[in-house]
């Protein structure tokens, strides 16, 4: 029987930078939308992000970062997510993270990659369409 | 303002017209929206008469530039005496990295210069804090010890140029490092010129870089200006700041009213140490955002200087013009620029930079069109400051004061704008003030609300943003060269405060710290002890730390 679990969602903002306008709109949009959204503030390490993600159970994470550590801070969530066994999670980003970086993200296995100026309704049906088969 | 006869012949007027012309006319065009209304939602009419501002006094509301409330500008002459100061924001990569970039300005024609700290730094991190990892000279430039600071400005002479710098949390300890530059060129205290940001309440619904809880972050704040006050005669102690505000999502009401409470928490926090209110309120400075509303933006320039003028004089009692002030700088705003056809971020700069001008600006930042890419280039940068110089030396706005006072629009608009902001003050006071807006979550609940509505409206295409939700184009390539900050950065910046931390003398690094301790637990004024320690070379992070203990860490109040 298909479940009727409401779709779970963390917003989490690596990174040292405060930018969290964009995270809390994106936050609020998947919630209005029908979505069960955890945001756990700024600054949170990648050991944080997995560990809320593993205790929340979620389906999917979204990472916000502006400060252009992207090309560290998330290859390491990307491996933590592994070495917890969630690679059914499905993660997507968004923030100031330059188009010729995105092909190099989507290999770590990041699904998408939003830039600023992106719809909201955009980033729900993107999430809606690339939901995990969760077993 | 009008002579009470001809105000009701306009009137009898303008009931004709409403019932002749104008139904005529709208009829065959209908106007293309219901309503229109500005970003901080007042309504906008369709025609602005003297009807509108006939209860105005010339001389009580506007008066003359330079003379009280300051509606029409700080000063007799403005712009046809002095222009603006032009002054860019630049830091990344190393401190050799972001001298050489100071040094390219000044010789461009800036005339101050303005420098953007990495966050570690922002957050009262050395470089080699496990935190840093990835972000060190990424977004500003890093700055862990004394050694990185002589560097910064080496070869810039302290008594010639002034220097704003971005920082908060450690503003006390950044400005340590500046006067202790100063003392190794030999400039005396009373000429070094410049600002730190230092405004912290802002932090905890703005910019939210926090590292103390409110109240502790408060006292350092105040601690920076009660010294400067006392030993840095032309030092701007704080810059409070709407900037983070407006782009955190505020309206401009909210920027507007937010701000000035701001201020009236600091000068209150500042009288509690036993100075005088004309002691220290010259040197308090202002900085707001200038957006996309350009009549809005200007307005509320305009009733930010009348309102702090009156707050001032009436709730402060204070003596001295100087005191009433609002001596502001303007920055385009950021959170307008898009990733989208970047060059239309040069329009939209432009048409922010003039509303700044209008308003009656001190000094201004434009922002470089590549910045909702990356950091700005150097080309872009110079498109920046070239803005700013046609708007000065070929636009023929500074050529008179005030040039737009007396519209029907602009005045009834500053009017409503500071009317509003009223209201936002006496709700806070009704609060218990500033902190206690923070702790409920006031601030940050009325930002968010903004920011949802504002995405909402661009979302649903009811706001146009060009080149996003209409006049789209296929892009693929950006036709912009993305600077690159070199992982190698991180690599140089950590040697270099290791090398620091052996050749400096650890003994009285140890002495000044365990002296900081003191007199953080005695309350005491801590830039004293903080200058000593950094001349000793304590790092940024080992000075932060120690407060860190005292004070304790700020967590986050979350509020969607």
């Amino acid at each position: 029987m298909q479940s009727i679990r409401k779709i779970r969602v963390l917003i989490a903002k690596p990174g040292l930078d405060s930018h969290d306008r964009g995270a809390k709109v994106v936050a609020r949009a998947l919630r209005d939308a029908g979505m069960e959204v955890i945001y756990t503030g700024l600054r949170q390490t990648p050991e944080q992000i997995v560990e809320t993600a593993l205790q929340e159970d979620v389906d999917v994470i979204g990472l916000s970062i502006l400060s252009g550590a992207h090309k560290t801070l998330f290859p390491r969530i990307m491996e933590l997510l592994k070495e917890k066994g969630l690679t059914d999670i499905m993660v997507f980003a968004g923030g100031i993270i330059p188009e010729e970086d995105v092909p190099e993200l989507k290999k770590l296995g990041i699904k998408e990659v939003f830039g600023p100026g992106t719809p909201t309704d955009k980033i729900i049906k993107f999430v809606l369409e690339n939901l995990p088969h969760r077993t | 303002m009008f002579d009470k006869e001809k105000v009701g012949e306009i009137k009898k007027q303008r009931e004709r017209w409403e019932n002749t012309t104008l139904p005529k006319w709208i009829s065959r065009h209908p106007e293309r929206k219901s309503e229109f209304r500005n970003h901080s939602g007042i309504l906008i009419k369709r025609v602005y008469t003297p009807e509108d501002i006939e209860n105005m006094d010339y001389i009580k509301d506007l008066g003359f530039p330079g003379e009280y409330p300051f509606t029409r500008g700080l000063h007799a002459t403005m712009y046809r005496g002095r222009l603006w100061t032009m002054r860019m924001f630049a830091g990344y990569g190393t401190a050799e990295d972001t001298n050489k970039r100071f040094k390219y300005l000044l010789s461009e024609g800036e005339t101050g210069l303005s420098t953007a700290f990495d966050y570690p730094t922002i957050m009262g991190y050395d470089s080699d804090h496990p935190m840093a990892k990835g972000e060190v000279g990424v977004c500003g430039v890093a700055v862990s010890s004394l050694k990185d600071m002589e560097i910064l400005f080496d070869g810039i002479p302290l008594d010639k140029v002034t220097t704003s710098m971005t920082i908060n949390g450690p503003a006390s300890i950044l400005l340590a490092m500046y006067v202790a530059v100063g003392d190794k060129q030999g400039v005396s205290r009373e000429k070094l010129g410049g600002t730190t940001q230092n405004d912290n309440l802002k932090e905890f619904f703005a910019q939210k870089l926090c590292i103390f809880p409110p109240l502790p972050s408060l006292k350092l704040s105040t601690d920076v200006i009660e010294y400067c006050a006392r030993h840095l005669p032309k030092w701007n102690p704080i810059s409070i700041s709407g900037y983070h505000i407006r782009e955190a999502g505020a309206t401009a009401l909210q920027e507007l009213a937010f701000t000035i409470y701001d201020g009236i928490a600091y000068v209150e926090s500042t009288l509690e140490r036993g100075l005088k209110v004309d002691d220290f309120a010259p040197r308090l400075s202002f900085f707001f955002a200038s957006h996309n509303d350009f009549f809005e933006e200007i307005a509320k320039f305009r009733a930010a200087r009348r309102l702090w003028a009156k707050i001032m004089k009436e709730r402060f009692q204070a003596k001295n013009p100087r005191s009433m002030w609002m001596r502001m700088h303007v920055q385009t705003s950021g959170c307008t620029l898009t990733a989208h056809q970047p060059l239309n971020n040069i329009v939209r700069t432009t048409i922010q930079a003039l509303a700044a001008v209008l308003g009656g600006t001190q000094s201004l930042h434009t922002n470089s069109f590549d910045e909702a890419l990356c950091l700005p280039t150097e080309e872009a940068v110079r498109v920046a400051l070239r803005t700013q110089q046609i708007i000065a030396y070929e636009s023929g706005v500074t050529n008179t004061v005030d040039p737009l006072a007396g519209a029907y629009y602009i005045e009834d608009l500053t009017n409503e704008m500071e009317e509003k902001a009223w209201e936002y003050i006496q709700k806070i006071d009704d609060m218990g003030g500033a902190i206690a807006a923070i702790e409920k979550g006031f601030f940050q609940k009325e930002i968010a609300d903004s920011a949802y509505r504002y995405q909402r409206e661009i979302d649903e295409t009811k706001r146009i943003l060009v080149g996003v939700n209409e006049y789209t184009i296929k892009e693929k390539e950006y036709p912009v060269k993305l600077l690159r900050v070199d992982p190698k950065v991180e690599e140089e910046q950590i040697a270099r405060l290791q090398k620091v931390k052996q050749e400096r003398d650890n003994k009285k690094v140890k002495e000044t710290l365990e002296k900081l301790h003191y007199a953080a637990e005695k309350n005491e004024n801590l830039m004293p002890t903080i200058i000593e320690a950094v001349k000793a070379y304590a790092t940024l992070g080992e000075i932060t730390e120690v407060l860190r203990k005292v004070y304790g860490e700020y967590k986050e109040l979350i509020v969607i």
